[in-house]
């Protein structure tokens, strides 16, 4: 049930792109066609997911034991670019389809704020290893359910005859703020 | 090169918020008020600084294929002075801020210069350049900040200009979708009028 509550809230609640405003620049970005949106929600839900865990794994058992909790800036950066790279070249060798249809996104996750902020967040608020996890996946939902959406009503806005001052990213905020004020409706419910 | 143009780019010409779309998450996360904006600006404008002027320096000793990982070595390190500066002085600040303080390492804003300026540039640009970026973005965070707080909560800098309510909406996160919206829509309006 716990863990439930976790991914609920993550997913609906404080949606980590409309509301935790992180992971903006691919939000805003690799948005315009459906197909890119998915492609970016695969890599980013791959990446965040086995960030979390090791950083976490790294902050508990290295970190927290040589008193040495200043580094973590440094030390989940590094891991996070390290890891982009790792996945990069395992997901080259065993699976080629997926590494094609990732490919392109992987070397930008690095800088989505939306991964380095889930392993911070997850270990600002005292979650264990298994609610980590949970945490990660919820947000991983949370941000291919924005992300998707989103990209779903710019498709259908380039059809539409926008005002020439409003065209592209202005429009796009505007929709992201709609977007966002009804996510508010979930406040509450967790 | 001419210095001024350099330094004044980062202003309206190269704007990092309203032309160049980067370092949008701190933009929309932190500016609930001015003093928000203002803060988080000038404390991205140090890592900027000191990054760019780090980078310049040792530009020729890391080797091409290993620069990106370098080059975010040198900005967490000047993050995490941020980090321990502002826990220590403004408190009030850093927990205000909260996350996105130690989210300035994925700033694209800090690696972009990094990337595309002071490892191509001498000293002096390059730290002429970060200042100009990294003023630029904190005018951008102080407007935005200013306009959300002025609507949000009837106040300008933490001054109170009217009694009672104002529109809740501007302070809460969809209000930073809608005013940095409108006001890119503003920024279009000055930029075809002055073409």
């Amino acid at each position: 049930m716990e863990y439930i509550l976790i991914i609920i809230s993550a997913v609906f609640v404080s949606n980590i792109v409309l509301n935790q405003f992180l992971g903006i620049c691919p939000f805003i970005g690799v948005s315009s066609k459906v197909e890119t949106a998915i492609g970016m929600t695969g890599a980013v839900t791959f990446v965040m997911v086995i960030a979390t865990l090791v950083t976490y794994l790294i902050y508990q058992s290295v970190l927290i034991p040589l008193g040495i909790v200043y580094m973590q800036t440094i030390t989940f950066i590094l891991v996070i670019a390290s890891l982009v790279q790792l996945v990069e070249i395992i997901l080259k060798k065993i699976s080629p389809p997926l590494y094609q249809a990732l490919g392109i996104f992987l070397p930008l996750i690095t800088t989505n704020c939306a991964v380095l902020g889930v392993a911070v967040l997850a270990v600002q608020k005292d979650f264990g290893l298994l609610e980590s996890t949970v945490f990660a996946i919820g947000n991983a939902i949370g941000f291919g359910l924005a992300l998707i959406t989103f990209s779903g009503i710019r498709e259908q806005l380039d059809l539409l005859n926008v005002p020439s001052r409003m065209k592209g990213v202005p429009i796009a905020f505007i929709v992201a703020g709609l977007m966002a004020l009804a996510f508010m409706g979930f406040a509450g419910i967790v | 090169m001419n210095q001024w143009k350099n330094f004044s780019k980062g202003f309206i010409k190269e704007n990092a918020v309203f032309v160049l779309f980067l370092g949008l998450c701190p933009t929309l996360g932190v500016t609930t008020s001015a003093i928000n904006g203002l803060g988080m600006g000038l404390a991205t404008t140090f890592v900027l600084v000191m990054s760019n002027l780090v980078v310049s320096l040792v530009k020729n000793l890391i080797p091409d294929k290993v620069r990106i990982p370098a080059f975010i070595v040198i900005i967490a390190s000047f993050v995490t002075v941020v980090e321990l500066v502002m826990r220590g002085y403004v408190p009030g600040l850093f927990d205000a801020l909260g996350l996105f303080i130690p989210l300035i390492v994925v700033n694209c804003v800090v690696l972009g210069r990094a990337e595309a300026f002071a490892s191509k540039n001498t000293i002096w640009s390059s730290l002429v350049d970060g200042a100009g970026m990294g003023l630029g973005f904190t005018m951008a965070l102080t407007v935005l900040g200013a306009v959300r707080e002025l609507l949000g909560s009837g106040a300008f800098f933490g001054m109170k200009l009217i009694s009672g309510d104002a529109m809740l909406l501007f302070i809460l996160p969809p209000g930073a979708f809608l005013a940095l919206g409108y006001l890119l829509v503003l920024a279009n309006m000055i930029k075809e009028k002055t073409s």
